[in-house]
């Protein structure tokens, strides 16, 4: 988006610190600025990710000290890449921020577990549902399905009903 | 058989007695998946009262005759149900309590068992999602009628 069109959507206040500010700072490390009814989204680069999470939890007039979720996106068939969003929420301020980056398959992503101690499970459960791997993570391992499960089950290209086994005589057969 | 009450005398079968026996002590085990539980707990409460029936829920399944498969039962969960129920002591049955249970409910996902029956041996199965605590009294009772027609004299011949 337009950093005009940016600075009519938000709040004076808003636009310069979850915006203007950031950009400033990071400058090329931020790839994309979104605003959709007050939603700010950053696209970041994936090498500066845990210095922006740092930035933004650290900053005295930010303090996103709260990561609300860690989730991933299949957009292999719209970007041919995996999306890594990140939400956050500044309990004092009462601002929100989404950060997210883009991952091609078999890239891993570094870890905010330095950050934020609770990216810990998001991230697990990131990598359970998309098998996207974060360098650095302390324990990352599945944490919904049984340890010896196959594949990652949201991405696009696995079936809903899953595959044909015992316990699912409805499934997709493995080809 | 005949037995003795101060000079009457009633006549029977040892199958009878037995079976009459263990239809009035059907002991569920305490054991629930999801939301199905919360019905089974407010069966197993004042309101609703399983004891009235015999119907005492017990914590271990070492001292169950039942187990009530209460909810959605996940891939990971299987082999859990599956050892419970093999360390039921015999005889023992098993209900399927809710759509779920029974054939996978709304759920014919990648993650999901397509019916109890997938792992263990199921007697009764009770419609509804989740089915009201009358619905899960009315299939104990039924589990009951199965049972009065079982001859345990005839099966103990018959053993695996």
């Amino acid at each position: 988006m337009e950093e005009k069109e940016i600075e009519k959507e938000l709040p004076a206040q808003q636009y310069s610190l979850l915006v203007k500010k950031i950009r400033d700072r990071f400058g090329g490390a931020i790839l994309e600025t979104t605003v959709f009814r007050g939603e700010i989204t950053h696209v970041v680069e994936k090498d500066a990710l845990v210095g922006i999470c740092r930035f933004l939890k650290h900053e005295p007039d930010l303090q996103f000290k709260f990561l609300s979720d860690v989730l991933g996106v299949d957009c292999r068939k719209t970007l041919s890449c995996f999306e890594v969003v990140y939400h956050l929420y500044s309990i004092p301020n009462k601002y929100r921020l989404r950060i997210k980056v883009r991952v091609k398959e078999n890239e891993e992503v570094p870890s905010v577990t330095p950050v934020w101690r609770s990216a810990d499970f998001a991230e697990r459960e990131t990598f359970d549902m998309f098998g996207i791997v974060f360098d650095g993570h302390p324990n990352l391992k599945r944490i919904y399905m049984p340890t010896d499960w196959e594949g990652y089950p949201l991405r696009k290209d696995y079936p809903l009903t899953g595959y044909k086994d015992e316990y699912n005589p409805f499934g997709v057969e493995k080809v | 058989m005949g037995i003795t009450t101060e000079g009457n005398v009633l006549f029977t079968t040892v199958d009878n007695i037995v079976s009459w026996g263990r239809r009035s002590a059907l002991w569920p085990m305490t054991f629930g998946l999801a939301c199905c539980a919360i019905e089974m707990i407010a069966a197993g409460c004042s309101r609703y009262d399983t004891d009235r029936f015999g119907i005492i829920f017990r914590a271990s399944p070492r001292q169950s005759d039942v187990m009530i498969v209460a909810g959605t039962m996940t891939k990971k969960m299987a082999p859990a149900v599956k050892r419970l129920y093999a360390q039921m002591p015999e005889p023992k049955w098993v209900i399927a309590m809710g759509g779920c249970a029974s054939a996978g409910g709304p759920f014919n996902t990648y993650s999901v068992v397509q019916g109890t029956d997938l792992v263990v041996p199921v007697d009764v199965y009770i419609p509804g999602c989740p089915p009201r605590p009358e619905a899960l009294l009315y299939g104990f009772l039924q589990l009951q009628e199965k049972i009065k027609r079982e001859m345990p004299s005839v099966f103990a011949k018959f053993k695996v």
